[in-house]
């Protein structure tokens, strides 16, 4: 079992919409594994799946071993949505403790967790008077606080500014080599080249899974938003036959 | 449940409302105003000799009423915040139990309710000389826990309302039928049939009818605990209620 999540056949419909149209990947244990693809594209649907909170259509979603959204699971994965989704009207500290406490830490863990994401001198300002990127890692604060085993992160680096997410980056890495699983997704393809795996979905569909250098290898191209292109059509083309 | 979390929890909401300074004076001044204003309405109303004043009658009931009306509208608001900003899925992505959130926000706000009626009892009585032949904390008893059934009621709406706009609707539709019919403007008794039936599945008749035996009663009266047994049963069945309805998985 070397994979922390393994996805098969994923099918799931929002309303009428059908946003996942059968996909089967893997997360390997102890990487960051980027999920890129455009806006719309599915990807928070994915992560919504795997956390255990998307109603599934059909196909089968294991995380660490057990079936997504086991109640044994919530103490085992963080989950950083999107939108930041922290209290407006509490402290960054406060909100930190609050979810430490959820995750049976203490005090000292969630101050480290506000230090980890560079807000130390902003921990006693109200999360409502923060700028957009400090709200944002306000969020992620509280999605690593509880040291969990697998982090699912909706979008963490928008928003901040070049050095910030380059610490960022780091951070994530050094958190994937003490053996912490990452799947980090982006819009943004210049962030692709930062992860160990690839996953690339457009329309629901998977269209890439595998390494950075092997992106490029299979496409012949440096370029990893022009290797996407070129995969994109390619698979474009196929659908076409 | 789990102690520890159902603590923290209940400790988050009450520091959300600290922080929220406007609307902590709100709920202490709010009540004490409107009993002011009860209070200048009823004062040179003719009083029957052998029955309790209008004032006295009306303000009892008042003190039960205000802190259910307006811990419902908080509860709502705050619940359908906890909706709309993420933090209810986020949560429940953690290993909190819905039973957990539900005490933490019925303690928190409940106790919320016994202080704003503690000080709006304190002010019925001493400053308005409120009479009643039984206890002021027996009335202070029933307040708060018409703030906490409020309170379980407003988890419950918010979990049919989508907006703002819905949830602030849900106020007329589940309080003003209990206050019309709980026997203040009309004795339950002399209601039409059909009415006392709607007023005996309401639980703030009951709570209503609690307060009027602590006001006609030195001791407190085998009737006044049952009343109170079923508001507290009624409260517990809204959270249990509540609680069917958060969904861990949604579409």
């Amino acid at each position: 079992m070397d994979d922390a999540v393994s996805v098969r056949d994923l099918v799931v419909d929002r309303g009428r919409q059908r946003v996942l149209q059968g996909i089967s990947c893997a997360v390997p244990r102890g990487t960051v594994t980027g999920l890129l693809g455009p806006s719309g594209s599915g990807k928070t649907t994915l992560m919504r799946a795997i956390v255990g909170v998307q109603t599934v259509g059909s196909g089968t979603v294991t995380v660490l071993g057990r079936p997504a959204g086991a109640a044994e699971l919530r103490r085992r994965v963080g989950y950083l949505t999107q939108a930041p989704s922290v209290y407006a009207d509490l402290t960054v500290r406060e909100n930190a403790r609050y979810f430490a406490v959820l995750h049976g830490r203490g005090r000292a863990e969630a101050d480290r967790a506000v230090a980890d994401v560079g807000l130390a001198r902003a921990a006693d300002q109200l999360v409502g008077t923060l700028s957009g990127g400090q709200r944002s890692r306000a969020s992620l604060a509280c999605a690593l606080v509880g040291d969990p085993e697998l982090v699912i992160l909706d979008e963490p680096t928008v928003g901040q500014d070049p050095v910030l997410r380059a610490d960022l980056w780091d951070r994530f890495h050094a958190m994937a080599a003490a053996g912490t699983t990452l799947l980090v997704s982006s819009h943004v393809m210049d962030e692709a080249a930062r992860c160990d795996r690839l996953l690339l979905i457009r329309d629901g569909r998977l269209i890439a899974d595998d390494t950075p250098d092997a992106v490029r290898a299979t496409t012949g191209v440096d370029d990893l938003e022009e290797a996407f292109l070129r995969l994109i059509r390619a698979s474009e083309q196929e659908a076409d036959k | 449940m789990n102690f520890r979390i159902l603590a923290a929890t209940t400790g988050r909401i009450l520091r959300q409302l600290r922080h929220d300074r406007r609307t902590v004076a709100m709920l202490v001044v709010v009540p004490t105003v409107l009993l002011t204003l009860v209070y200048f309405m009823y004062v040179d109303q003719p009083t029957v000799p052998g029955r309790p004043s209008v004032f006295d009658r009306v303000a009892l009931i008042m003190l039960g009423f205000f802190p259910f009306i307006i811990m419902f509208l908080v509860t709502s608001i705050a619940m359908l915040r906890e909706r709309t900003t993420g933090t209810l899925e986020r949560l429940l992505t953690t290993p909190l139990g819905k039973i957990d959130l539900l005490f933490g926000y019925g303690i928190a706000f409940g106790l919320a309710g016994v202080l704003q009626s503690t000080l709006a009892s304190l002010v019925a009585y001493q400053v308005f000389g409120l009479d009643t032949a039984g206890s002021q904390w027996l009335v202070v008893m029933i307040a708060g826990l018409n703030a906490v059934l409020a309170v379980a009621l407003g988890l419950l709406c918010s979990a049919f309302a989508r907006t703002e706009f819905q949830a602030v609707q849900f106020l007329p539709v589940v309080a003003l039928p209990q206050l019309l019919l709980c026997g203040l403007f009309v004795p339950r008794g002399e209601m039409a049939g059909w009415l006392q039936a709607i007023s005996d599945v309401l639980p703030l008749s009951y709570a209503v009818e609690a307060l009027q035996e602590v006001g006609a009663h030195a001791d407190s009266t085998g009737t006044m605990w049952r009343d109170v047994a079923i508001v507290a049963g009624a409260t517990v069945a809204a959270l249990v209620l509540a609680a069917a309805t958060l969904r861990r998985r949604s579409g």
